[in-house]
């Protein structure tokens, strides 16, 4: 029976190396420990600088009005919800690591899964800020909340998918952020008890609940993560499903398409994917954790990049198709006249070289094992799949059903490139922040895989196999006759 | 809240553990819990615990949720304010589905994690005897509660002799207190008999 709880010696181990638990402990919360290096404080700089200038462009727009933004009576969206649903679709790839990789019991997730929830929880933060500020009169962005109110009560639309959208994004965070916090509890007690310093005890202590790693605790915790994951997979792909409805219930042409919600969720978890390759690649090299982010890890996100870009590069296809098959005069010309021609036409095909025809290349083993390479791919994915939201948002609304509010080029502010400089520098903050004072690597998980997947256990598995086949031969072979007796008897 | 006296043996591994545990249970001592760095697999149904009912506490708040999200939509559509958006119908029921959803995940997760705080003890300043340090980092903590039956000595051994790496005796708190973990406190000023 020993010899199921061994995997196959073709996988690659997960953790590199023979490490012992001790080990584990040490190289993951050695980070937390030591001092920052010189590298985190310049990084941490700049991210800083570039959140105080967002907080100053948006201290614009909310003092002067969205007219310090270009957009327009066409083209009322513009960057802005451009940032919204790129930001959104980033956070996705966490949750699809943290919960759908759990439910499928992909033991690799264990290695990227923490930095990938966290990347998760800081990108729906950015994006939030987006419908937030657009809404103008930002202090009253709590009518959109349905609370019994003095003005009759009115309540919000429920039928609108902007109001989805509300519900959607609040839950998504609410929910990610406690799956994110739960798993980090057992972690933040194993930071707490190596402490050292008195605030360190202090601050650790009260961030860790007073965990003790005791069995019925695991027990529960263990339920508690299968659940919490259970939820947050319809959950990832309803939040998506959503930000689509946003564009595929309106009459818009280039809009209006059921193909929308497959089609973004996909999009998402391409675009989340790239970011956690972006992450991960600066993660392991700065913080030395190459012996648990291993090339292939770094190999089976690549995978995940060329499957989700291929899906979307059909979804683009398809939409190309419909839109000469429907017949209908208005989607054809926003097709075939504005978005692949026309002014905005470099947008649509930057677009589909960054995210259709580039990601082909990590069919080559070659390249999807290359950190050099994959860095670049996954800032290619990014800018690819933020032009595919600049391009469905702006080519579809400046030629709308009405020539005379046709718009002939928008171009955005300084503020409003600003606020998307902003969240940039909100993540990485958030993002610094996160890797000084936090296990980057679920510690605990990381232990549970150790002793099947590990490098020097798996070393000792050929052994064990040969030793075992005798056991393992009359275990099938008695399970086989066990089989057979009862379809008999039956 | 008591102080008991426990015995605590420290295993390095959990094929070792296992056996240990039966071990103890077929010997009849009484298992106060044991910790561990992470979730081993099994050990509950080895120590006889039973299976937590966390996930059917996570259903009936999923449920919560989607019944209030429907009744009160149904009554903020059709009986409180109904608005005549588009000639639609007031009562919805298709566009009402993401926000349903919504709810009932929201729900079920807040509920499942303040349940699972407060059955396990989990919160800010709460404190509980920690028996050894490393058991968050790479030792399997297995605690023993002595009983007025107990003989401490012949637990020693029995664990020494089921492969425990660390064996000690401690007189400690069992439950939990307020407290922070950058300070010792003494839970009780007087001296306290332990059998």
């Amino acid at each position: 029976m020993s010899l199921i709880k061994y995997e196959s010696q073709i996988r690659e181990p997960l953790v590199d190396g023979s490490k012992t638990y001790a080990q584990v402990t040490n190289d993951i919360c050695h980070t937390i420990e030591a001092k920052p290096t010189r590298l985190w404080y310049i990084g941490f700089g700049i991210s800083l600088t570039l959140l105080l200038f967002g907080v100053y462009s948006v201290y614009r727009e909310v003092v002067y009005g969205i007219g310090q933004w270009n957009v327009n009576r066409t083209i009322g969206w513009g960057w802005d919800i451009t940032n919204f649903v790129w930001w959104v679709g980033i956070g996705h790839a966490g949750t699809l690591i943290s919960a759908i990789l759990l439910l499928f019991r992909q033991g690799w997730r264990t290695g990227v899964n923490r930095a990938a929830e966290a990347m998760t929880i800081f990108a729906v933060m950015c994006a939030g800020q987006f419908p937030i500020f657009h809404m103008g009169r930002v202090w009253l962005a709590f009518f959109t909340l349905p609370y019994p109110n003095t003005r009759g009560p009115l309540w919000p639309n429920f039928n609108s998918p902007l109001m989805w959208d509300v519900f959607a994004i609040s839950t998504y965070f609410t929910v990610s952020l406690l799956f994110w916090y739960c798993g980090l509890l057992p972690d933040l007690a194993t930071v707490r008890d190596r402490a050292r310093t008195k605030l360190r005890k202090l601050l650790y202590g009260v961030a860790a609940f007073g965990w003790t790693g005791s069995t019925k605790h695991w027990q529960r915790h263990e339920s508690l993560s299968l659940v919490l994951a259970g939820l947050s997979t319809p959950l990832v792909l309803s939040v998506h499903t959503i930000v689509s409805f946003d564009f595929a219930t309106s009459v818009v042409p280039g809009w209006h398409t059921t193909i929308f919600p497959p089609y973004f969720v996909a999009g998402a978890i391409f675009s989340g994917f790239a970011m956690v390759q972006t992450l991960m690649v600066i993660t392991r090299k700065v913080m030395n954790l190459q012996d648990y982010i291993t090339i292939s890890h770094i190999e089976v996100m690549n995978k995940v990049i060329v499957l989700t870009g291929s899906i979307v590069g059909c979804a683009y296809l398809t939409e190309l198709f419909m839109a000469w098959y429907s017949m209908v005069p208005f989607e054809q010309d926003i097709f075939f006249k504005y978005r692949i021609a026309g002014p905005y036409g470099w947008s649509y095909w930057l677009m589909m070289t960054c995210n259709v025809i580039s990601p082909q290349l990590f069919w080559f083993k070659k390249l999807r094992r290359n950190v050099t390479f994959t860095f670049i791919m996954s800032i290619v994915v990014n800018i690819g799949m933020w032009f595919e939201r600049f391009v469905i948002i702006v080519s579809s609304l400046y030629r709308d059903y009405l020539p005379s509010s046709w718009s002939i080029y928008y171009r955005p502010t300084i503020w409003e490139i600003g606020f998307y400089l902003g969240t940039f520098g909100l993540f990485f903050t958030c993002y610094f922040l996160f890797s000084k004072y936090f296990p980057v690597i679920a510690i605990a998980e990381i232990k549970a895989i150790l002793k099947q997947k590990g490098e020097s256990f798996k070393e000792g598995m050929d052994k064990l196999e040969k030793e075992n086949v005798e056991e393992f031969y009359e275990v099938t072979h008695h399970d086989d006759h066990h089989g057979a007796v009862t379809v008999v008897s039956h | 809240m008591a102080l008991k006296k426990f015995v605590v043996g420290c295993f390095d591994d959990e094929n070792v553990l296992f056996p240990a545990v039966s071990k103890v249970r077929k010997a009849g001592y009484k298992l106060h819990d044991v910790y561990t760095p992470f979730p081993v697999h099994g050990l509950d149904k080895a120590m006889g615990l039973r299976e937590t009912s966390l996930h059917t506490a996570g259903f009936i708040y999923g449920l919560t949720g989607t019944t209030t999200a429907v009744t009160f939509m149904t009554w903020v559509f059709t009986k409180d304010w109904p608005v005549n958006i588009g000639g639609k119908p007031h009562f919805a029921l298709p566009a009402w589905i993401p926000i349903t959803f919504e709810l009932t995940v929201l729900m079920a997760a807040v509920g499942m994690v303040l349940t699972f705080c407060y059955i396990s003890q989990l919160a800010p300043f709460i404190k509980k005897h920690h028996f050894h340090a490393r058991a968050t980092d790479d030792l399997f903590v297995m605690v023993i509660e002595c009983t007025d039956r107990t003989n401490e000595s012949e637990v020693r051994d029995f664990l020494a002799k089921s492969g425990a790496v660390e064996v000690d005796t401690q007189v400690a708190e069992e439950g939990w207190w307020i407290g922070r973990y950058d300070k010792d406190q003494k839970l009780y000023k007087d001296e306290i008999a332990v059998a």
